[in-house]
């Protein structure tokens, strides 16, 4: 009502006027002055002279006036003053009119709205009337029409009742011309739908006899559909169908479960037969023709793959065929009771799971005698893809029933073949290694037949064994790559492939077949002395074959395994350097067991030829003894064995007049000899003092030490045994002034021939010295001969 | 003066008989023979004073040649055996003969030892081991532990039982057996058991060892390829009646149960050369010496095959709190076989070495240029197996 129409304020003068009229509105309000004036600033709300203030004090506003003011202005003001006066009078006329015209109006319309609900309430009175009689009305119809109705609802029970009835006497009837049509489904389908009626008022005679009949021709038909069910012709779809209607008819669950587990045994059972004989006919020895598969009824003898394959084909569809029709059938049946079906899964579940393990072991156990029967194959790709396939196959069935490990029992298969197989090939590696043995023994031997020259071909005998062996176990490991093939199922599986590849593989055939390879050499050291029947250039074949994998071949060999085989864990492995160490250890021992057998066997003729002469009584020497002249003979034929397959080695630097054979340094050593043979009749002492000084400044010499691996090393060792056996026979006999003399023609000889197989001449010479003063002081007349005369007799031998 | 450092002793000649005077208990004693074809040989009776390790040497001259073999007798100490060599221009045949220490010797033994090797007294003889017969003798062998009447010399192929009467000045073949074999097979070594009431005797030919009944003179077992090469020295095990050590050419120390002959329970190849000469301790068998052409002899701990493979048995009683502590806290270990000692003094071929049968810690070994070199078993070694 404060919010009347206003015309838009005069600007300026108007905007007093119009703060002063809300100002009056506030305060008849009450509201907000304080605040309002707050805004407008501190001068507008306690300047008492502010006319349009709140505050406004006449008399301080007069009085300014009067102070301030000039006549005229006041004059002036009194006149604006006068006019503001009036136009606010005439301001409140107005807005009292407007007021007071609309009371007037609201007036006016409170009266007619009293009229009108008058007329209103007057209308409600007559439909509240009305509305009783209506209901009056209704109860009355609705009182005379109850009396038929409820004859009408019994006649329509009735009726469905007769209905039912007509059905029921009908029944036995109608399940007959239903089960002459064959259509049992639909006999079923009646059945069941009268059974519980049946069930109920059986105890009505004339219910009973229809019950009584009807139980007759379901039994009837339950016999034919088991004969159905039973009919070994019939397919998977009528069987379903028969199945369903049993389970319809109630018949237990549990044993059609067994019934048709039963009836599809057979089916299957056939298949294992098959599988079966064939694998007797393997047994019995028959060999595998894929060439003549149509050979009539007769059943052939499959291959492995053909084998697997059929038996995938065959059993496993058959397989996989009851498992989803069982599982249609029983597991995922829609419709029945939810703990009634839950139990009956459970049931059936077991069921299938015992009949499918039961099968599936037995298929295994084929499979697995099958491929045992591969186990020793040449073929090795076709056994892979047996394996592959039968790994394959079986996915179908996981996948069907993952409830059974077939997967897990197959990949044990699989992983069970693959290590047989490795088995395998690592026995053929070691046949192939003791045949390459015995080729290369046969081969010395037929060399040594043929001609005195043995050793011409021990290098290419060498490189033929080393050859054979490596391509041996190359052809192995691209053999067994087949197992890990990209496109072979279970070559990716983690659980096969890792053990094979480091356990089986890396480990078992190729670490295996290495150390087998080593300790088979070892063992030829082992035969004690002159016993062991390898002949000497065989050891130092074997020596050399060993030093030749310690070097190259073991790293060879090993990362090619670990790039093919991705043998990438190293933790769990045997190291290279442990393997190397073995070959290298192998070749020293067999090296030095080379150059104990060689020493032997010179030894055995030196002693001997010292042993069984009479050295009291021999004869001036003319003549280098024919012993000696053999004992240089067969140095010089192992120097060029070992010159064959080793190299030359280091040798101390030579004196400078070795090239002159022996004449200034031994002359030298003779002048020594000579005196020391001139001191030793004199005086004992001086010869012992001499020798021992003498060996002050030489070296102990090591006899049965280890060689390395070069000619001249292994030449030294055995002319060191070969000297120190000589030295301690001559210790053990007693010469005549002859037998000396012929002991200094013997050890010039051997000087002279002797010195440049060795590393180190002066250990010929020491030696040698040593043997010539053990013969001096061994010799009853110790009388030398003359070095001129010993050169001349062995520059004649 | 350090306990452990050898003593070492030269000979004039070259040697190659060497043997503890058995009989003698209380000083630590050797005799040594010496080898010379020019001069008039030795036997050399070395006496060692383990208080003030001092050698002292008695020689006596050994006229009829030089000496391949002395062996003393269990029950005087005066009495040996040696072999030896008779040079003639034309032969040099191998005699056995058993002689007499001078008496008068033992009471002037120290003062007359400044003079000794100038004027040496000549050893007695009591009898030659000869019946003219058989050929060149090998070695003797008293019997163990006897009374010093029955000794055994072995010929190239022969056994021979000799039986001294009380004086030694007799000595009568009682039995004899002949090796036999093709190839005329030669005896190297023989040893009496001293087990059994020393009715067995071991004999070395070649590469077999061959065991015989001393009673019947008859083989009762032979191991076949003993050693790879010629079989040098044997040795029976002083507590362990069927255990044998052998030696050989082929650098092997072999270690045999004379009932189960195939195969040696243990072989040792520490030497660099031939093994002549291998020996138990009489009284710690878990000690074993060898020596060698290499020049070395070597000290072995067999305690695994010994009679005491855990040790001495300890009486707790004996030890003091402390040690019983430590025994908690550590209990013994099973001590394993090895080399107790390499000794390397020598410069020659090793051909004999003996332990002492006074004192069980010390061995003397004998070189063939005539040192002869004393040395004592490890003082640690030898508390570990007392304590």
């Amino acid at each position: 009502m404060a919010a009347a129409p206003e015309s838009p304020p005069p600007p300026g003068e108007e905007d007093g006027r119009r703060r002063k009229r809300h100002g009056m509105l506030k305060l008849y309000y009450g509201l907000q002055v304080n605040a309002e004036s707050g805004n407008k600033g501190p001068a507008a709300t306690t300047d008492p002279c502010d006319i349009n203030g709140a505050h406004f004090k006449p008399e301080v506003y007069l009085q300014r006036l009067m102070q301030e003011k000039s006549l005229n202005e006041l004059m002036d003001k009194e006149r604006d003053m006068v006019r503001q006066i009036r136009s606010l009078d005439s301001d409140m006329q107005t807005l009292v009119y407007e007021n007071y015209n609309k009371f007037i109006s609201a007036t006016d319309t409170i009266r007619k709205m009293k009229n009108d609900f008058k007329k209103m309430e007057d209308e409600m009175d007559r439909l509240a009337t009305n509305m009783e009689s209506i209901t009056e009305f209704s109860a009355r119809i609705s009182g005379t029409l109850q009396d038929r109705r409820q004859q009408i609802t019994k006649l329509s029970g009735v009726h469905m009742l007769l209905k039912k009835l007509q059905f029921l006497f009908e029944l036995p009837a109608r399940l007959k011309k239903c089960i002459e049509m064959q259509a049992y489904g639909q006999a079923v389908r009646y059945y069941t739908k009268a059974r519980t009626v049946l069930d109920q008022y059986q105890h009505m005679p004339s219910f009973h006899g229809i019950r009584e009949d009807c139980s007759v021709i379901v039994a009837e038909l339950c016999v034919k559909l088991r004969e159905q069910f039973k009919n070994k012709e019939s397919d998977a779809h009528q069987l379903a169908e028969c199945v369903d209607l049993l389970l319809q008819l109630k018949e237990p669950a549990d044993e059609l479960c067994d019934e048709f587990l039963l009836h599809a045994r057979h089916k299957v059972d056939e298949d294992l037969e098959m599988l079966r004989l064939q694998l007797q006919m393997l047994e019995a020895g028959q060999v595998p023709s894929p060439g003549d598969p149509g050979d009539g009824d007769k059943p052939h003898p499959m291959d492995v793959l053909e084998f697997t394959d059929t038996g995938c084909n065959v059993f496993l569809s058959d397989m996989c065929l009851v498992i989803a029709s069982y599982k249609d059938l029983f597991i995922n049946r829609p419709g029945t009771g939810v703990q009634e079906q839950a139990h009956l899964e459970k049931v059936a579940n077991q069921k299938l799971e015992v009949f499918v393990n039961s099968l599936m072991g037995q298929y295994f156990s084929y499979v697995e005698q099958r491929v045992q029967l591969e186990k020793e194959s040449s073929d090795n790709t076709l056994l892979v893809r047996a394996l592959d396939r039968f790994h394959r196959r079986l996915q179908a069935v996981e996948k069907l029933l993952p409830e059974t490990e077939s997967t897990s029992s197959a990949t044990h298969i699989v992983a069970k073949m693959a290590h047989d197989r490795v088995i395998h090939y690592s026995e053929a590696l070691r046949r192939h290694f003791a045949d390459c043995l015995t080729d290369v023994r046969q081969s010395l031997a037929a060399s040594r037949s043929l001609s005195k020259q043995e050793g011409s071909n021990l290098g290419d005998l060498l490189q033929t064994t080393a050859t054979s062996i490596l391509d041996q176990l190359k052809t192995v490991l691209s053999d067994l790559r087949a197992f890990i093939e990209s496109d072979i199922t279970f070559a990716m599986q983690p659980y096969f492939r890792e053990p094979f590849c480091v356990q089986d593989v890396r480990e078992g055939l190729v670490v295996g077949f290495l150390k087998h390879m080593f300790t088979t050499c070892s063992e030829f050291c082992e035969g004690s002395g002159d016993k062991s029947s390898a002949p000497p250039p065989l050891i130092l074949l074997l020596s050399r074959l060993c030093l030749d994998y310690d070097m190259t071949t073991i790293s060879y060999l090993i990362s090619l395994t670990d790039e093919q085989f991705l043998v990438e864990d190293k933790s769990a492995v045997t190291p290279l350097s442990e393997l190397c160490n073995l070959a290298k250890d192998t070749a020293q021992k067999l090296l030095d067991h080379y150059v104990k057998v060689q020493g032997l066997t010179i030894s055995q003729m030196l002693r001997k030829s010292v042993e069984t002469r009479d050295w009291l009584n021999t004869i001036e020497p003319r003549n280098v003894r024919a012993v000696m002249k053999r004992v240089v003979e067969d140095v010089t034929a192992i120097d060029s064995q070992v010159g064959l397959l080793y190299e030359e080695g280091l040798r101390k630097a030579h004196s400078s007049d070795s090239s002159k054979r022996t004449f200034p340094y031994s002359s030298s050593r003779q002048n020594q000899r000579s005196q020391w043979s001139s001191y030793a009749p004199s005086s004992n002492m001086d010869t012992s003092l001499m020798s021992n000084i003498q060996k002050l400044f030489s070296e102990r010499i090591e006899i049965f030490s280890a060689v390395d691996f070069s000619k001249v090393s292994v030449l030294t060792g055995i002319i060191k045994i070969s000297l120190k056996t000589f030295l301690e026979c001559v210790r053990l006999r007693t010469f005549a002034r002859f037998g000396l003399q012929q002991i200094q023609v013997d050890c010039h000889y051997l000087q002279m021939y002797l010195w440049r197989f060795v590393s180190d001449e002066n250990l010929v010479h020491t030696l040698l010295d040593e043997i010539v003063g053990s013969a001096i002081h061994r010799c009853l007349d110790p009388v030398t001969m003359e070095p001129s005369v010993i050169e001349v007799i062995c520059d004649r031998g | 003066m350090d306990d452990d450092a050898p003593v070492i002793y030269g000979l004039e000649f070259q040697a190659r008989a060497l043997t503890p005077q058995v009989a003698e208990t209380d000083a630590i004693r050797f005799l040594v023979g010496t080898q010379s074809l020019k001069f008039e040989n030795q036997i050399h009776q070395i006496d060692f004073d383990d208080e003030n390790n001092i050698l002292n040497k008695n020689v006596f001259l050994h006229q009829p040649g030089e000496v391949w073999h002395v062996s003393a007798s269990p029950a005087d100490k005066a009495v040996l055996t040696t072999v030896y060599n008779k040079t003639s221009e034309q032969k040099a045949e191998m005699c056995g003969a058993v002689w007499r220490i001078p008496s008068e010797f033992d009471a002037s033994a120290n003062d007359a030892q400044d003079d000794a090797s100038a004027s040496a007294q000549a050893l007695e003889l009591l009898c030659h081991l000869d019946d003219g017969n058989h050929s060149n003798m090998v070695s003797t062998v008293w019997e163990p532990a006897g009374d010093g009447k029955k000794l055994i010399s072995l010929t190239e192929n022969n056994i021979l039982m000799w039986d001294l009467d009380v004086s030694s000045s007799q000595a009568k073949l009682s039995s004899s057996a002949t090796l036999e074999g093709k190839g005329n097979p030669k005896f190297t070594a023989g040893r009496w058991n001293p087990h059994h009431n020393c009715t067995q005797m071991a004999t070395a030919n070649d590469t077999t060892i061959r065991g015989w009944d001393v009673r019947t003179m008859q083989q009762v077992y032979c191991i076949d390829n003993a050693h790879g090469q010629l079989v040098r020295e044997l040795d029976f095990n002083p507590n362990k009646q069927y255990y044998l050590v052998s030696c050989g050419d082929d650098c092997n120390v072999k270690f045999w149960d004379v009932r189960n002959s195939t195969e040696p329970v243990l072989t040792l190849s520490e030497h660099s050369h031939w093994v002549w000469s291998v020996r138990y301790n009489h009284f710690h068998d878990q000690l074993v010496l060898t020596s060698s052409s290499d020049s070395r002899v070597i000290l072995h701990n067999m305690v695994s095959i010994s009679s005491e493979p855990f040790g001495h048995l300890i009486d707790e009683d004996d030890d003091s709190e402390e040690d019983e502590e430590n025994k908690k806290e550590k209990p013994r270990e099973p001590e394993k076989d090895g080399v107790i000692g390499t000794y390397e003094e020598h410069e020659d071929s090793v051909y004999a070495a003996e332990w002492s049968t006074a004192d069980p810690w010390l061995f003397a070994s004998l070189s063939y240029d005539g040192r002869l070199v004393i040395n004592r078993v490890p003082k640690a070694v030898k508390y570990k197996i007392l304590l």
